[in-house]
């Protein structure tokens, strides 16, 4: 318990926090994605990876859990960051915001809240199925839930599709800089690679992003249907 | 050259502070921006009106007294200079130019444009020394020191603890000046013995100051006079790392 202790109480420590709940974060959106794009692989595809993650609910469940305490660590220990750092500065400069700096890297917080809003969305509206009534009840010929249909019925909404595009940007903002931030902070950066690390930052952060853009897309212009 | 100044004057850390116009008629453009205030300043004098309050000692850049941040920059626009390096030919004829005090709240404004930069000294005397008994100092060669060690601690070692890493940090985060402090010290043989009690007290007095933590930005690093790089605050979240899992494995 000590060493939680010592970790929270520091500013160097809750970095460490925030570096390794986003690392696992990150993870997650990887694997999150590889099975979303399975949609491109046909229905049976997909709706036999939905049965397949729901067979075992025990395990759903934990898995559930274990997800949602490493997300709420990470907002928990951001929101407190966030008040020291602003606490740190009362007055601010007239001129602009800290120069030589990405707008990605000083817009951590409000792509996070933003992120936060759009996560609760999400499972609102195709975990939990109250935001389009109906379309979590589509079946397939094996009397599997269709996730297929769920997501086609779902991005032919435009406005549906637009704004998953638009948190898109946001979560590619957000790993722009939290990519490399992570290595930064939990030390393992130095000069030899931190060019390296920037690449792998802005190439992973592009890749999740256009993969993810990808499925609203092209439901939207039918290539999916 | 004439110029236009906008400057924060305070009476002292209680009083609000503003902005005041001053203008800075006939100045050349070969003097530095601090001779620029002391023109402004001897002109008020004999007005019989309040001088600007401003730090300064070695006026060549290398004690780290000066301390402005002009147009939104600390040190102003040019890399690699403080304030009293840097000279009126990098302004324009006619240019309206703010200078503001560092603003940090461990950094109160004790007048105008001075701030109190004591936090830095509660950090250095939490561990950013080295224990030596006192006699004749060692023959230099008996301490053999690789090359590229010895630069790398010298470009930690060359802070002159100005403050303007944590002037511009949108966190005043004063991590890229205790990292300085903690690599350099750590790289070298003297700051063996006391090299996990010092990053570890050191970053505790930095937060109890109240200063920010690192978003990793770098805008540090550009700021900074000496170019010190963001490399060392990595360097010191793996000190940290090392001495915070130590710790778990001692009775103490
Ligand atoms: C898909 C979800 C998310 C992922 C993959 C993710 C990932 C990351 C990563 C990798 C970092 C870098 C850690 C570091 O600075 O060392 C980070 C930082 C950060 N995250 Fe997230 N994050 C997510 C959601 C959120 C949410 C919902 C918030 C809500 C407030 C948030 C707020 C922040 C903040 C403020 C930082 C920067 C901390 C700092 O500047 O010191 N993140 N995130
Ligand atoms: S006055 Fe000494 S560094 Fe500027």
């Amino acid at each position: 318990m000590n060493i939680i202790k010592a970790l929270f109480q520091s500013t160097i420590g809750k970095k460490y926090v925030m570096a390794v709940t986003g690392l696992l974060l990150f993870g997650y959106v990887i694997l999150h994605l590889l099975g979303n794009l399975q949609i491109y692989m046909g229905p049976n595809a997909i709706n036999g990876y939905g049965a397949l993650l729901h067979s075992r609910p025990a395990l759903l469940w934990l898995a559930r859990v274990i997800l949602l305490a490493i997300f709420l660590t990470h907002v928990g220990t951001a929101i407190a960051l966030t008040l020291e750092n602003w606490a740190a500065r009362p007055i601010a400069y007239t001129i602009g915001p800290s120069p030589y700096t990405t707008y990605a890297s000083r817009t951590m917080f409000i792509s996070g809240v933003i992120l936060f809003c759009y996560i609760v969305y999400h499972v609102l509206h195709l975990t939990v199925g109250v935001v389009q009534p109906g379309i979590m009840d589509f079946k397939d010929q094996l009397g599997r839930p269709s996730i297929y249909r769920m997501l086609v019925a779902a991005f032919s909404n435009p406005w549906i599709a637009l704004s998953y595009m638009v948190a898109m940007g946001f979560l590619y903002f957000h790993l722009s800089h939290g990519i490399s931030s992570f290595f930064q902070s939990l030390g393992l950066k130095n000069r030899a690679y931190s060019g390296l690390i920037l690449g792998f930052a802005l190439g992973a952060a592009l890749v999740i992003f256009l993969g993810f853009l990808s499925i609203p897309l092209t439901v939207l212009t039918g290539l999916v249907k | 050259m004439n110029l236009k100044l906008r400057i924060w004057r305070q009476k002292n850390a209680d009083t609000p502070g503003h902005f005041v116009e001053h203008d800075a008629p006939n100045v050349t453009p070969d003097m530095s921006f601090l001779e620029l205030l002391d023109t402004v300043n001897e002109e008020l004098t004999l007005q019989g009106k309040e001088p600007i309050a401003f730090d300064s000692d070695c006026r060549e850049g290398i004690c780290g007294m000066c301390s402005l941040v002009i147009n939104g920059i600390p040190h102003g626009h040019i890399k690699g200079t403080t304030v009293c390096q840097l000279h009126l030919r990098h302004f324009q004829d006619g240019q309206t130019i703010t200078v503001e005090p560092w603003r940090a709240r461990p950094f109160p404004v004790i007048k105008d444009l001075i701030v109190d930069r004591g936090a830095f000294d509660r950090i250095i005397q939490a561990g950013g020394y080295i224990s030596v008994s006192t006699g004749q100092a060692i023959e230099g060669n008996a301490l053999p020191i690789p090359k590229d060690t010895a630069e790398l601690a010298m470009d930690a070692a060359a802070c002159i603890g100005c403050g303007a890493c944590v002037a511009v940090c949108k966190n005043a985060s004063a991590a890229l000046f205790v990292a300085a402090k903690v690599s350099h010290l750590a790289l070298l043989p003297q700051g063996q013995r006391e090299r996990e009690r010092r990053v570890w007290h050191m970053v505790k007095a930095m937060d109890a100051a109240g200063f920010g933590s690192c978003s990793n930005t770098s805008a540090c690093e550009a700021v900074c006079p000496k170019s010190i790089s963001v490399e060392f605050i990595g360097r010191m979240n793996r000190e940290y790392m090392k001495s915070l899992i130590k710790a778990q494995f001692k009775n103490t």
